[in-house]
């Protein structure tokens, strides 16, 4: 079993876990993730290993409340257990140093980038970072991303906290006046991933983006993580989860990851009545 | 033993071959229940009179694990049902199992005496009988292992072949860990093979009896990322190891339209259903989603279950596509038959070679091709021709490829010295013995794609041979080399 030591809640629908996992904690590289399952019946998802702590023998994720499996992970407290966790998973982030680099979070996938951006600082590369969401609510790790960059922005959808836009507003203003930003790694929702990949092909910037296809074990099993990179099927779990940006057909894995939308929300709507049976004290 | 059947043979040739009792097609295509319940004792018992207890029981060479087939029919003449499986299990530790899943038409009963001028003896039902007698009765008793040896071997994979080596090793009294990656035991048997097949009841039972041997289970633990196999050996202190990992990378034909929603690998389409119980959703969370109209590509016992689940789910229309003709099919004749009965569509000479989707990427149709056999190829089988001007249509929502598995790679990526072959197969001798000291392998992962009981034959012939290999690293007082493990404290209670 993998207790929960840690919980700490980073906004309304964002919290991060700290969790007992020593084998996981001694292998884990940045880049890597676990697949877990929270109860009996229900479903293996993928999730990115923001930290790990070799000595305490845990590692750290930070998951948004968004789906079925999220929400029922968001009920559970300090003591608790998560019933399975498997790791680590695909392949480490390649770390090299560039020179300098743009180091982009988007909503939750900030929380995949730091461990990145830290890794890539430590390897001696200059850090310039994005930290964008769609409202102020969703913006996390500010302050962390910005200890280890030289110059940070943060974007807001709704221009309810920094600089309103997205993402590759800064970005364009950075490549414009950086000339020695030699790659951009860039995790978050897939039409924000697709932005930046446009835009810095423009400019030729290497990109690295992290791709959340639909996974069943994680392991080069189900094939249902394909993806198509340079015309080339690759598996996400195994072969990736990153890959080169510019590479990447997007609008396939966007299309690709609708697949179950309609079902996911009844699953969805099936675990608010679960919330509501356990507020009234009916038993499930 | 004498024979103890007072029938002469001719008087055993005129007892037909007993059937298994099964659900009618037009009920058990709606339901994950098993189809066939076996014999009952009244069948049994009749089936095992037809066993001409040859002096020269051929059917033994014709079981992969070599169970004394002879002897454990003759225990069911006498009604020492219990007597008869454990006498299987000194070959063969999962009856129940292989009762129902294993080639026997092919395999023990093909060379059956009986079968030269009439029906052979079906050996098969016989040994699921007899292990399913003594589950309904719970009167299975775990052997009393006499010697405990202080020499640990780890097995990397919950599937047949590695439970297969776990529980030969626990009886010679080895310290067993078996390291499974998925959250449940039984590799193949847990996400390959349908309920309807298998019930999980069955497996469940039959690996905690492997439990019970005093193996110790490691799930969520993937070797080659959790752990490696040097670390196995330098961290651990294993003494050998058996990789049984099997072959879980599906393929693809690699034809335009794979990436559409609607199109799965049968790996994905049965692992979702199997291990991740969809068909249960919404009471489960894992979603599947399956059309009223589905195509399975492929002519194995994978597209086999692929196409018959898919029927248990809903489809109206379930067409297995097969490039060759019925008769080319590897699938097992009793798949085949359950599949036809059951309301399959059968489009053979077909070659798909286009999936069709709409705008929003949802498949609409699978775009085929007649072929004709031509001359037999390196496989001695007619090679397919395509058939120009003959393309057409066929509408469906879902298409599940079934046309190969592989090894996983990753074992063989993070273990240097392996001999890894061309089809990504881990390379070993008659002995199951890999390029590396110490490593022994079996199963798919060393045949490709192959059965739970060739898979089970190789799991066993390898703890055969760890057993020497161990025994030759004893010094002369029976020490081992010892090397202390380092990461029991780490140990995940």
């Amino acid at each position: 079993m993998f207790s929960i030591i840690e919980k700490e809640i980073l906004s309304s629908t964002i919290t991060k876990y700290v969790i007992k996992a020593p084998f996981i904690a001694r292998k884990r590289k940045a880049g890597n993730f676990i697949m877990l399952r929270v109860v009996e019946n229900g479903e293996r998802i993928p999730i990115t290993i923001v930290d790990s702590d070799v000595s305490a023998g845990t590692i750290t994720i930070i998951v948004q409340a968004i789906g079925k499996t999220t929400k029922l992970l968001a009920t559970k407290q300090v003591g608790d257990a998560i019933l399975d966790v498997v790791g680590p998973l695909g392949m480490p982030t390649p770390i090299e140093n560039h020179g300098a680099v743009v180091c982009i979070g988007g909503g939750v996938g900030t929380a995949e980038v730091f461990p990145i951006a830290r890794a890539l600082k430590d390897a001696g590369n200059t850090i310039y970072s994005i930290v964008g969401a769609r409202s102020k609510d969703l913006i996390i790790l500010e302050k962390e991303m910005a200890a280890l960059s030289k110059e940070s922005f943060v974007t807001t959808d709704d221009g309810s906290y920094g600089r309103k836009g997205i993402v590759t507003d800064p970005l364009k203003d950075l490549l414009d006046t950086n000339k020695d930003i030699h790659a951009v790694y860039a995790i978050g929702p897939l039409p924000m991933m697709k932005a930046v990949s446009n835009l810095t092909k423009k400019y030729g910037t290497k990109t690295l983006v992290s791709l959340n296809a639909i996974m069943v074990d994680g392991t080069g099993m189900c094939g249902g993580c394909r993806v198509s990179i340079g015309g080339q099927m690759k598996f996400a779990c195994v072969d990736g989860p990153e890959f080169d940006a510019h590479l990447v057909d997007f609008d396939e894995l966007i299309m690709r990851n609708r697949t179950y939308v309609d079902l996911e929300k009844i699953s969805e709507e099936r675990c608010k009545l679960l919330e509501l049976a356990d507020v009234a004290g009916v038993g499930r | 033993m004498n024979n103890v059947n007072p029938m002469k043979p001719s008087e055993r040739m005129k007892l037909t071959r007993q059937a298994s009792i099964e659900q009618t097609p037009e009920d058990r295509n709606k339901n994950f229940l098993e189809v066939s319940s076996g014999l009952d004792e009244e069948r049994a018992l009749i089936e095992a009179k037809r066993c001409l207890e040859c002096k020269n029981p051929v059917c033994i060479e014709g079981c992969p694990v070599t169970i004394d087939i002879r002897t454990f029919i003759q225990l069911i003449l006498q009604k020492d049902y219990i007597g008869a499986v454990n006498k299987i299990r000194e070959a063969n530790y999962l009856p129940a199992i292989c009762g129902r899943v294993c080639p026997q038409e092919s395999q023990c009963e093909i060379v059956c005496t009986l079968g030269k001028k009439h029906d052979p003896v079906a050996i098969g039902k016989l040994e699921r009988f007899v292990a399913d007698y003594e589950l309904a009765h719970n009167l299975f008793v775990a052997p009393v292992i006499t010697e405990h040896r202080d020499q640990k071997v780890a097995i990397v994979g919950s599937g047949p072949a590695g439970l297969t080596c776990a529980a030969e090793l626990a009886k010679l009294g080895y310290k067993v860990t078996i390291f499974e990656a998925l959250h449940a035991v039984g590799g193949v048997l847990r996400y390959g093979i349908p309920e309807f097949r298998l019930p999980r009841t069955i497996l469940d039972l039959e690996t905690d009896r492997i439990k019970s041997l005093g193996v110790e289970i490691y799930p969520n633990f993937v070797i080659g990322r959790t752990a490696t196999v040097d670390e196995l050996f330098n961290e651990w202190g294993f003494g050998a190891i058996f990789l049984g990992t099997g072959a879980g990378t599906p393929t693809f034909m690699g034809i335009p339209g794979e990436s559409l929603s609607g199109v799965y690998s049968a790996n994905e389409y049965l692992t979702r259903i199997n291990l991740m119980k969809a068909y249960q959703f919404p009471d489960s969370d894992t979603p599947i989603k399956v059309g009223k109209e589905i195509a399975v590509i492929g002519g194995g016992n994978t597209a086999m279950d692929a196409v018959r689940t898919s029927l248990r789910l809903g489809a109206k229309k379930a067409y297995l596509i097969y490039r060759r003709s019925r008769k080319e099919m590897p699938a097992r004749e009793e798949e085949v038959h359950h599949a036809e009965e059951e309301g399959v569509e059968f489009v053979m000479l077909t070659n798909p070679i286009r999936i069709i989707g709409d705008a929003n990427g949802w498949v609409t149709g699978i775009e085929c091709q007649k072929m004709e056999l031509g001359e037999p190829d390196e496989s001695g089988r007619r090679k397919p021709i395509p058939v120009k001007g003959s393309e057409y249509v066929i509408p469906v929502q879902t298409v599940i490829e079934a046309v190969g598995q592989k090894p996983n790679p990753i074992i063989q990526s993070t273990t240097s010295g392996l001999e890894v072959s061309k089809r990504s197969t881990v390379v070993v001798n008659d002995i199951q013995l890999t390029s590396r000291e110490g490593i022994f392998a079996g199963g798919d992962l060393t045949r490709g794609g192959a059965t739970v009981i060739l898979a089970m034959r190789d799991g066993k012939i390898a703890a055969e041979n760890i057993h020497k290999y161990l025994l030759s690293k004893l010094d002369g007082k029976g020490n081992i080399d010892h090397i202390e493990s380092t990461v029991q404290e780490q140990k995940l209670q």
